[in-house]
Formats: structure tokens, C-alpha cells, sequence
């Protein structure tokens, strides 16, 4: 089942096209994954599905971006319910300099949630989605800048599944982790997909290859190819995702 | 090995450098002290003056200044935090925002009896609130504007981007963003702007002596229409209008004047570290 449907986008920063002609289909709870060397316009693409190019002064957006079948682009729709609908992890962990308690209800509490047992719940259940619960319970008054940056990163995603939304989108998450960080991220995105539609950036091609279910290939802001992962990294249709995958460039 | 000296050479010199610069805040903090505190005591801090201000104490013009100090803070604090929260978050880079940019620095540069003018013809004459405590703090106001203004552009920039995308991110709506975020962190720095301001506003004198100040006003104010002495002016005049002013009073009156910036540097100061500490909580 398809979750976000792209028709004919395309992006221009200025007067540089960053995306040309994107179309493609996101399934519903899959983790879909971005590969493509840097610049190729992953990252722009994966923005574009928030809406937060919108921050960009300059940016020109044409063409479709359907989650469940509505544009997300009408000039009817509110960006913030959209944007709590689809959650975003950044590459780099985020926290604000607050507490961890402060750090996951912040979304709640700006959409108005401001009763505190069910503010307690929602942390407790976001951290244990996150697999963060045991490792914070005990210190969630403490300061979120006091954490690895592993923990901070999947404090990041304890503070996107508070929202409870739909989609995840996660922007090379784990590129400024350590191995045992990276592979902890990678099993809980594997858990999430259950759950949710997950859209990754990554610049490994391992992990892409380990925890994605369709693989999309980026070069110089054009889709090239996407597929089922295994296919992609097997198969390819195109010389240039083959030439990718097997590491003669980028 | 050359490099070493060199690099030792350089050392002293801006060391040696910055040792002058603090020798004239040290000096003039240190004299005025030698001299002044000798005429502190409870009646010169409570007392209305006497005999043509050469007794007494100088409690009218102690209250008068806190007065314009609180006042002139309430007026261009929200004004200029305002104001550099438009400038750096809402604000198109344009030819609008340039021309505002450029009048706030053209505002930093008009020399305070100027400031004087201004208040007099508009707030104290044309507006009508009179001589009064409204008047000065507004003038006062302006003069501290582009300090606060400038010092809040500044702090609201260096906040990171990454806080900002991470909150509108979580669906927080811009003023949201702006309000839990951005201006906790930007916090310290406005302050700082405003301590800037305080020590401007509480010293100023050509501002106040066309909008405010009494020449000699034995009794505290009873409204914001009312007149008030102010240290600064009191200074002055008992500096350079009164004959055989004796001189301890003029360094007392100094050191309360000096006193009171720091109390209100103090202030400010405690509640930066308290937000600094918070931002890192």
C-alpha cells in the first residue's frame, strides 16, 4: 500500500535544479532508503517531504507530493499539522538543551497537551519505542546534552514517535555514530517499520542493503532507479546504479 | 626557536595591552571609592538634602534614578527584543530591512543631547506628558534602543539552526519555535545588551536634564507626570552650580551612582548565568 506519492517533482534552488522529474511511491510501513553520492539531491528530496525547504529562502517546489492521496502542497495545508503527521530525525542528534523529560514532550506540549500524567505517559511509551526507556528512566530531569550521542540520536526518535506520526523521514542518521550506536539505531528502525513508513538517507550502502525494503538510487537530482532492495544491490536495471552499488564510484 | 620568541614577544606585548586597558576602569573605580565612602552612611542614603544640598542626604535623586532606570528597561526591552526578533526571524532580506538596519546604527550614533531634544520637543512638549518620570525613561528608551536592538540580533542569530529545524520539525509552529527555543538560548546575549543599556541609561545626563531631572526637588514623586532628580544631574549640578559644595558629597554622590549600575549589572548578570545554566541543563 502506498503511503507518499511523488508525481513530476521537481526542486529548483534559485535558478539550480536540485531535483528533476521525481516519481515515485512510498510504501506504507517499509523502510525505504535513499542511496546516491553527496549532492545528488537525497537529502533536498527527503526535505521536500516535510515541507522544510520551505525555510530555504529561494526554493520553487512544482509538481505532487501525496500522502494519502492529498497534495501536500495546496496552498491549503497547514505545514504544521503536516509536519506532526511526519516526523524527522536529523543527521546530526539535536536535543535541545533541556531536560530528556523536556526534550520528548516538547512536541506534545505545543500542540496542547498539557496534563501531566498524559505527558508521562507519552514520554514513557516514546522512550521505550525508542529503546532508550531503561538507559534514561532514572535521570529524565537530567539534562539531554549529558547523553552519548547515540542516546541523543534515539532520544531524537523518542521525540519524533511522540507525536505519533505516520511517516519518520531520517536524514543520515547514524553517519555521525560509532558502530555500536549505528548497528542499536539500525535494529530500532527495523522494530519502527512495524509501525511506521520509514524514509532513510544513508550514505552506506551496507546499511542500506541491511535494513531497507526499497531502495531508491539519486544521481545529479534525477531518480535513476528504484526497486526492491534486493534487486537494486543484485539486479540493477541501470549501469549507473551498478556502477554505484559496487563501489566504481561516488 | 625563533618562532618560540616570537611567539612570547607578541604574548607580552597583548598582555602588557590589556593591563592598560583595565587600569583606567581600575583607577577610576578605586578613586572615587577612596574618596566617597567616607560620606556613606544611612542618613546620606535616606535623607532629603538640606542647606542648598551641601547637607543632608540624596535619597530623592537615588529614587529618581532607579525610577528611570526600571522605567526605561520596561519600555526598551520588549521594544528591542521586539524588534531584533522581527529583523532576524520574520524580516525578508531586502532593501526594507537594510534601510531599518542602517537607521538603528544611525540611532547608536546621535549624541545623547540630541536624544534630549528629541524627547523634549516630542514626549515633554508635543505628546504633553510634561517634565516628567514618563518622558525621560522614554527618551531614555531611545538612546538604548539600538544597544538592545543590536545585542538581540546578535544573540537571536547565534542560535543553531539545528534547534530551530528541530523544533518546526516536530510540528511547533514558528512563534512556537521562537518562544521555547530560540529565545532561551538567545537569552544570555539580550541580556548583555541590556546591561549595556542599564549602565547607559542610569548615567546619562544631557538626555534627562531636558526631559526629567529637577534642579532641586526634596520629596519623592508622586505619579509618573512627576519631576524627579536624578544621581547623574545631581552630579553635575552640585559639581558645577553650587559654590562651596564640599567635596566628599560629590564623590559620595558618585560612588551611590557607580553603586547603584553595579547593583543593576548584578542583577542582570544573575539572572544571565541562571538562563546560561539552564540552557546547558
Amino acid at each position: 500500500m502506498k503511503k507518499i506519492s511523488i508525481k513530476d517533482l521537481n526542486l529548483y534552488y534559485r535558478d539550480f535544479q536540485a531535483l528533476k522529474d521525481i516519481s515515485l511511491n512510498i510504501d506504507a510501513k517499509k523502510v525505504t532508503a535513499l542511496i546516491g553520492p553527496s549532492g545528488c539531491g537525497k537529502s533536498t528530496f527527503l526535505r521536500s517531504l516535510n515541507r522544510m525547504n520551505d525555510l530555504i529562502d529561494g526554493v520553487r517546489v512544482e509538481g505532487r507530493v501525496e500522502l494519502e492521496n492529498h497534495d501536500i502542497y495546496h496552498k491549503d495545508v497547514d505545514v504544521v499539522t503536516l509536519r506532526s503527521r511526519i516526523g524527522m530525525v536529523f543527521q546530526k542528534p539535536n536535543p535541545f538543551p533541556k531536560s530528556i523529560y523536556e526534550n520528548v514532550a516538547y512536541g506534545p506540549k505545543r500542540h496542547g497537551i498539557k496534563n501531566r500524567k498524559q505527558l508521562d505517559e507519552i514520554v514513557e511509551k516514546s522512550l521505550k519505542k525508542a529503546a532508550l526507556w531503561d538507559e534514561v528512566q532514572d535521570r529524565l530531569n537530567k539534562s539531554a546534552l549529558g547523553l552519548s550521542g547515540g542516546q541523543q540520536q534515539r532520544l531524537c526518535i523518542a521525540r519524533a514517535l511522540a507525536m505519533e506520526p505516520e511517516v519518520l523521514l531520517m536524514d543520515e542518521p547514524t553517519s555521525a555514530l560509532d558502530p555500536i550506536a549505528t548497528a542499536k539505531i539500525e535494529e530500532l528502525i527495523t522494530e519502527l517499520k512495524k509501525e511506521y513508513t520509514i524514509v532513510i538517507v544513508t550514505h552506506s550502502m551496507q546499511q542500506a542493503a541491511r535494513i531497507s525494503d526499497e531502495t531508491a538510487f539519486f544521481l545529479m537530482g534525477e531518480l535513476v532507479e528504484m526497486d526492491q532492495t534486493q534487486r537494486v544491490f543484485t539486479t540493477p536495471r541501470d549501469q549507473r546504479t551498478e556502477d554505484y552499488v559496487t563501489g566504481r564510484f561516488g | 626557536m625563533n618562532k618560540k620568541i616570537e611567539e612570547g614577544v607578541v604574548f607580552s606585548i597583548l598582555s602588557f595591552i590589556t593591563m592598560i586597558v583595565v587600569i583606567p576602569t581600575l583607577l577610576i573605580i578605586g578613586y572615587i571609592l577612596l574618596k566617597g565612602i567616607g560620606t556613606i552612611n544611612w542618613e546620606f542614603l535616606t535623607a532629603m538634602p538640606r542647606q542648598g544640598m551641601r547637607a543632608g542626604g540624596i535619597y530623592p535623586a537615588i529614587i529618581g534614578t532607579l525610577y528611570l532606570v526600571i522605567g526605561t528597561i520596561l519600555f526598551a526591552l520588549p521594544l528591542g527584543v521586539g524588534s531584533g526578533i522581527y529583523l532576524t526571524e520574520y524580516a525578508k532580506q531586502g532593501m526594507l530591512s537594510r534601510i531599518i538596519r542602517l537607521a538603528i546604527l544611525n540611532l547608536a550614533g546621535v549624541p545623547s543631547v540630541v536624544y534630549g531634544l528629541f524627547g523634549l520637543g516630542l514626549f515633554v512638549l508635543f505628546l504633553g506628558f510634561g517634565s516628567s518620570i514618563l518622558a525621560g525613561s522614554l527618551t531614555l528608551a531611545c538612546l538604548i534602543l539600538p544597544i538592545v536592538i543590536t545585542a538581540s540580533e546578535e544573540a537571536l542569530k547565534s542560535v543553531p539552526i539545528s534547534y530551530r529545524e528541530a523544533s518546526l520539525a516536530l510540528g511547533a509552529s514558528k512563534w512556537q519555535t521562537i518562544q521555547n527555543v530560540v529565545l532561551p538560548h538567545a537569552m544570555p546575549g539580550i541580556l548583555t545588551g541590556a546591561i549595556l543599556g542599564i549602565g547607559r541609561a542610569a548615567g546619562e545626563t544631557a538626555p534627562i536634564l531636558l526631559t526629567v531631572a529637577a534642579f532641586f526637588l526634596p520629596r519623592l514623586p508622586k505619579s509618573l507626570f512627576d519631576q524627579v532628580m536624578a544621581l547623574p544631574y545631581h552630579l553635575y549640578i552640585i559639581s558645577t552650580q553650587v559654590p562651596n559644595m564640599p567635596e566628599e558629597i560629590k564623590y559620595g554622590t558618585a560612588l551611590v551612582l557607580l553603586g547603584i549600575v553595579g547593583l543593576f549589572y548584578m542583577i542582570a548578570t544573575s539572572i544571565r548565568i541562571k538562563f546560561k545554566i539552564s540552557n546547558r541543563a
